[in-house]
């Protein structure tokens, strides 16, 4: 609108990798510490692996704020109203309700939150109650502002929260902050969900046999969002021409290169950051942050060349 | 008959790699990749033979634009946003977002909507060095992937029975929600392979907690013990204390990537770690044909 001056909007950056494993978080967690120095910008921090969240592990933010998070099921108010019709039970595709001996009964767990049953009951038996999905956390880092999902256990529908979480996102990123999405690993309903929210994305690769192949399914899953994608090569080693053919065939940037290197590992594995392996890896993160803060245009430009 | 399903909540802690090496130390059983989501295995089984069969899950919405009036209901109800405008008067459904529920086909007020069913995937029955191999692919940004695991557990108990195998081995599913539930319940011991890193740990007790809520035996693997001894030594403390055995130590070592490059189990591979291997299998083979340990509480 002519009206309101225009915010520039903030970058919206989704890290997302074919697996589990492959560095996704260390890649996050670094770039969340240094993007702010490295490109004069307010960040958001946000973890979408809502099964195992780990960023905070790497990050350390102070949470502020935190809220359960819920979705909407049937409840059955009064039995005794039911008109044993059966629309609910034909409906639900999920086998969360059905009717015995004239009364409607719910298995919450498993109900998708879809509403039918509610919409087409005729009798009002059926009201909107609401299911745990897990909490919404919120807070910041010395660096960034920092939001996360974190399932409950022995909830089996992760997409719920990772939606609810980034409509919370959508309430609290200042504007023009850009937004650094911790993906879930793999290529199914989670991920695909969070990596829709995203304006680009950013694929962390590893050069393994496993690397590769798990590479190759993202890109598969994931060009068909049309999203300007990069990709980072983590534990770089003696398959990465392999992967780096791969990169050039599919015109996909590789913006940094991590060594495979036991100085990162040990670095990793006493919860410290990448830029903090030395000076190195330091200039390597600072790079990648410049880099991809270009990234929807460099891919414009390629698309138009 | 047994089943082991090793775990790791999260990827990249090794849990393929020693599924592969007890896969190429196992005499009599069915081999399982039960993550669907991305399988890794069959890279070092290198599968033969495989007889695949489509996998159909659920269905899928459209709209056929000849009988759609454009009266914008099927949007107002789906809750996934699935239907946006395509223009004035004509709605369509994004195949990506839509989860089947089967509102809109039930409310359009002009039948205007299909349903059909949806090839979600496939899965086969392969050849392998090691014995037969169930394993199956999710197609990208499909769901369903619990009812697939437990399709894919079916097809390996119904197999072992046919051709009288004494054990299934199985990659499992990654996560906590529903793949891996589908991979753990029944099953008669989880080995859970895990790093001594701060999400190593987490990830651990995350998974644990999975697996005790459904009453499933488990045991701990310890990989890259020598990365952080403080941490390798927390994570054995916490264990002995909660009765978790642990099964074996693997240390750091480039050879996980070379075997892997070489497309060779850690087995064939040999050195250390294919040692430290074979201890850890005896150990898992015990467990899983000890009887569950009855606890009494009084
Ligand atoms: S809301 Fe949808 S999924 Fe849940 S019980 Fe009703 S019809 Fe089934
Ligand atoms: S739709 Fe409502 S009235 Fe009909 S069987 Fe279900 S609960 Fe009963
Ligand atoms: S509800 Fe039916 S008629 Fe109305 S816009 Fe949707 S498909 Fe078209
Ligand atoms: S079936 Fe459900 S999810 Fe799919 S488009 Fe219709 S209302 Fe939306």
């Amino acid at each position: 609108m002519a009206m309101t001056r225009a915010v520039k909007k903030g970058l919206r950056l989704a890290i997302a990798s074919g697996k589990g494993g492959t560095g996704k978080t260390t890649v996050t967690a670094a770039l969340a510490s240094i993007w702010s120095q490295a490109l004069c910008r307010p960040v958001v921090a946000v973890d979408c692996d809502v099964e195992e969240p780990n960023l905070h592990l790497f990050l350390r933010p102070v949470i502020r704020r935190a809220e359960t998070a819920k979705l909407e099921v049937p409840m059955v108010a009064e039995a005794a109203l039911c008109a044993d019709c059966a629309a609910c039970r034909e409906l639900c595709q999920f086998g969360a309700v059905t009717v015995m001996a004239g009364k409607p009964l719910v298995f919450p767990e498993m109900c998708h939150g879809c509403g039918g049953c509610l919409a087409v009951c005729p009798t009002g038996v059926l009201v909107a109650g609401s299911r745990e999905l897990g909490r919404i956390e919120e807070g910041a880092t010395e660096t960034a502002s920092y939001l996360a999902g974190r399932l409950r256990i022995g909830e089996a529908q992760s997409p719920p929260l990772i939606r609810a979480v980034l409509a919370r996102l959508n309430k609290v990123a200042e504007p023009g902050a850009d937004v650094l999405i911790d993906a879930p690993p793999g290529v199914s309903c989670p991920a695909v969900t969070t990596v829709s929210g995203a304006d680009a994305v950013l694929l962390v690769a590893e050069p393994t046999p496993f690397g590769i192949h798990d590479f190759e399914l993202a890109v598969e899953a994931f060009t068909p969002l049309h999203k300007p994608m990069a990709v980072v090569i983590n534990r770089s080693g003696p398959g990465t021409p392999e992967l780096l053919a791969l990169c050039r065939g599919h015109n996909l940037p590789v913006l940094a290169e991590i060594a495979s290197d036991r100085t990162v590992a040990e670095t990793y594995a006493r919860g410290g950051l990448l830029h903090e392996a030395g000076a190195h890896y330091r200039a390597v993160c600072f790079a990648l942050a410049r880099s991809l803060a270009e990234l929807p245009q460099t891919a414009r430009e390629a698309a138009h060349a | 008959m047994p089943e082991i399903v090793v775990l790791s909540g999260k990827g990249g802690a090794g849990k393929t790699s020693v599924t592969a090496a007890f896969a190429a130390l196992s005499r009599n059983a069915v081999l399982c990749d039960l993550d669907v989501d991305a399988p890794d295995l069959h890279i070092l089984l290198a599968p033969r033979g495989s007889r695949r069969e489509p996998f159909v899950a659920g269905h899928l919405a459209a709209i056929d634009p000849a009988r759609c009036d454009g009266c914008g209901e099927c949007a107002a109800r789906c809750r996934y946003g699935a239907v946006s405008a395509a223009d004035r008067d004509r709605f369509v459904i994004n195949p990506a977002h839509c989860e089947g529920c089967k509102v809109c086909v039930v409310l359009c007020p002009r039948q205007a909507i299909l349903f059909t069913p949806r090839t979600c995937g496939v899965s086969a029955v392969s050849d392998t060095r090691y014995g037969p191999f169930v394993h199956a692919r999710l197609d990208p940004g499909a769901e369903n992937s619990g009812r697939l695991v437990a399709l894919l557990r079916q097809k390996a108990k119904a197999l072992a029975k046919e051709q009288g195998r004494d054990l299934i081995l199985a990659d499992g599913a990654p996560g906590i929600a529903c793949p891996v539930v589908s991979s753990i319940t029944g099953a008669t011991l989880a080995v859970l392979v895990t790093e001594p890193t701060p999400s190593g740990s987490h990830d651990l007790g995350r998974v644990a907690t999975l697996c005790d809520h459904f009453k499933l035996p488990t045991a701990v693997l310890l990989n890259k013990a020598d990365l952080n001894p403080d941490e390798a030594a927390r994570i054995e403390d916490a264990c002995r204390d909660a009765g978790r055995p642990i099964v074996g130590r693997l240390p750091y070592s480039p050879d996980v990537t070379a075997a892997m490059a070489a497309r060779q189990t850690l087995t064939e591979y040999g050195g250390p770690l294919a040692d430290a291997l074979a201890e850890a299998w005896a150990n898992v083979l015990n467990l899983a044909a000890a009887p569950k340990p009855q606890r009494n509480p009084f």
